[in-house]
């Protein structure tokens, strides 16, 4: 059981990551209370079973498609919906919450409601500490950690990464400096949705497709973030380990977990924020007036 | 004869010179009037549930719109007022028309809890940690499955009135007068500090307003209002199930109150009477019914990207103007203000951009 509670969490974990980090950065960087954002995780699902079981593309070739359909579709939703109403932060909220119901439906209205599945992209397992990990989920893990190390390059190591951080430190400074930070905000909803987007793309043949699959992981997507620190891509990453085991010690270990995994994951958020209201690694942000 | 001239006079002075002010009045007489004039049940049916979202969309208002405390998880209050009435009737046998009071003093309470776990969040951080506590009472109420029922929650209440009409009219008038109570709370000293807590908390407290003591107590309040609704909304529907929590609520009401506008109460009802009735009807229409939900969230988000502050204060201006030297309100074809005399024309923006060096 232990061994089940190890790999589970860090499998989990590593999804809520690739989530968190992307929500966090949009946040950081366009203070965008993205509810959308594990919709165009749904979105990246159901683009990859269409790919795959309609037009007999490979898994590569359906997953990079999905992603970077996705990716350029997000764009599109940011400039025709979300740009029009940006200096009205109530109106941004609830124009990501109407995104994501449309999303909703359209998928309820061109799938159904049924679950979906997808056949494993890759078969058997592998053996480790005497635990049999099949290969999807050690996919799930080397993708996750691939992409981590990706944003962090991009973040840390490019130009463009250079004027995000600069943007979500301060905007008016940035802009003052020379970025357009028009261009930034829209580069970081690409990176973030892309970070969705694949992580879609790899639970779907683990997990089941359905048009509500996006409202749990948003919960404790969320969960993670605000216990991490808002805007703060460590505090994402050890936030989403955090809820990742929480949840899997509280489903192995505890009668009729299941049901309370995410009520466990959410308690220990509201403790975390009662000891520490920035959240374990947020800057405090300086008042906004 | 006298009291009735009075009244006439203060109609025709007070009411009908603002056109605002004669839509509520058309708006609460033709709550009072509809089952006089058209009685069908299903018609009633709607209405019922509309008038009992109101207040349920009002209170959300008072805590989000007036005090900031943008809250996601309103849904906590609803279903604690659904639960604790119907279980209370059920298992006790009481009458529901004490329930629904007891259901709407837990959601009280539950308001303090919130609003006291809350107090030292703030904006974004305020609103994705209140998310979390109806999920997490629904979780605790999936693991309890014989005290709670679980998955199809606790069915066979007791309905408030045999009728249609009747339950109709409780519901309109507990809609009236908690809405009106609103109102009047929110247009009064009391409502003057929740600005104040929402535009600049830590000026408020500079100026010797304890902001955590009318924080706590706005919560409590719209828990309580909220609760009410979600005790009505059981006994109405004969059933408090898991729906009452769900997120999925909780976002309807945040897409009521930012649709109607924020901070103005009357907005909130607005949208819950303008936008309840219309999925509703959008459903019952064959073919359509599917989509209902894919064309509420379109309509909503072509209607922010017309009028980003929201519906009502959209169309208060539209037929309204202030008068610049007493910020009293007209009506939009006056050109002198009613109370003060000053000229209300002002020179049109696009006119005076066409003016050389202006």
């Amino acid at each position: 059981m232990l061994q089940d509670i190890l790999v589970t969490g860090l499998v989990n974990g590593g999804v809520y990551a690739l989530l968190a980090i992307g929500f966090s950065l949009i946040f950081g960087v366009a203070r965008i209370v993205n509810i959308a954002h594990t919709a165009f995780y749904m979105l990246a699902a159901y683009c990859f079973y269409t790919l795959l079981t309609k037009t007999g593309l490979g898994f590569v070739l359906s997953g990079l498609i999905s992603v970077s359909a996705v990716t350029l579709f997000s764009v599109l939703c940011y400039r025709l919906v979300i740009e029009p109403v940006r200096e009205h932060e109530a109106a941004v909220l609830i124009a990501t919450i109407a995104l994501a119901l449309v999303f909703q439906e359209l998928m309820l209205y061109i799938f159904g409601g049924h679950f979906l599945g997808i056949p494993s992209t890759l078969e058997g397992s592998v053996r480790f500490l005497g635990v049999s990990i099949p290969y999807q989920r050690l996919l799930i893990l080397v993708v996750a950690g691939a992409m981590l190390v990706l944003v962090w390059f991009v973040l840390y190591r490019t130009r463009l990464g250079l004027a995000i951080r600069a943007t979500a430190n301060d905007l008016e400074v940035a802009n003052l400096m020379g970025m357009n930070v028009h261009r930034v905000a829209m580069a970081t909803v690409a990176i973030s949705v892309a970070l969705a987007a694949v992580a879609g793309v790899v639970v779907a043949p683990v997990f089941v497709v359905d048009p509500f699959m996006w409202l749990a992981p948003l919960v404790t997507m969320l969960a993670i973030v605000v216990l991490g620190g808002l805007g703060s891509m460590k505090g994402s990453l050890i936030g989403a380990l955090i809820i990742g085991y929480v949840e899997a010690i509280t489903v192995f270990a505890v009668p009729a977990g299941a049901y309370l995994k995410g009520a466990v994951a959410l308690l220990i958020m509201v403790i975390v924020l009662l000891a520490r209201p920035e959240g374990l690694f947020g800057v405090a942000f300086e008042e906004e007036r | 004869m006298y009291w009735l001239r009075r009244a006439w006079a203060e109609l025709r002075n007070e009411v009908f010179v603002l056109p605002s002010r004669t839509l509520v009045l058309t708006w609460v007489v033709a709550v009072l009037a509809l089952p006089f004039v058209y009685g069908d049940a299903y018609v009633l049916r709607i209405l019922t549930m509309t008038c009992i979202f109101a207040i349920f969309a009002a209170s959300w208002d008072l805590l989000a719109g007036y005090t900031g405390q943008v809250n996601f998880g309103h849904a906590l209050f609803f279903g604690a007022g659904a639960y604790t009435s119907g279980l209370l009737s059920l298992k006790f046998g009481l009458s529901p028309w004490l329930t629904i009071w007891a259901g709407a003093a837990v959601a009280l309470s539950f308001g303090f809890l919130v609003g006291y776990l809350c107090l030292r969040l703030r904006g974004s951080y305020l609103s994705l940690a209140t998310l979390a506590f109806p999920l997490i009472a629904l979780g605790l109420l999936f693991a309890f499955p014989d005290f709670s029922g679980g998955e199809l929650g606790i069915s066979g209440l007791r309905r408030l009135m045999p009728t249609p009409t009747g339950n109709y009219y409780v519901a309109a008038i507990s809609m009236l007068a908690i809405v009106f109570g609103l109102w009047l709370l929110a247009d009064s000293k009391f409502g003057i500090v929740l600005h104040a807590i929402r535009d600049d908390e830590v000026a408020a407290r500079a100026s010797g307003i304890n902001t955590l003591q009318y924080k706590m107590t706005v919560f409590a309040i719209a828990g309580a209002a909220a609760g009410f609704a979600g005790a009505l909304f059981a006994h109405y529907l004969r059933v408090a199930g898991p729906s009452t929590l769900e997120v999925a609520l909780s976002f309807q009401v945040v897409i009521w109150g930012i649709f109607g506008g924020v901070a103005t109460i009357y907005g909130p009802v607005a949208a819950v009477f303008i936008l309840y009735p219309l999925t509703e009807w959008l459903g019952s229409i064959p073919g359509v019914g599917e989509l209902r939900l894919l064309i509420f969230a379109v309509i909503v988000l072509l209607v922010l990207l017309f009028m980003p502050r929201g519906l009502a204060p959209w169309v208060r201006d539209k037929i309204e103007t202030q008068c610049p030297r007493c910020k009293q309100r007209n009506g939009s074809w006056k050109s002198v203000c009613r109370l003060c005399g000053a000229a209300l024309r002002r020179i049109d923006p696009k006119l005076q951009a066409q003016v050389p060096g202006a």
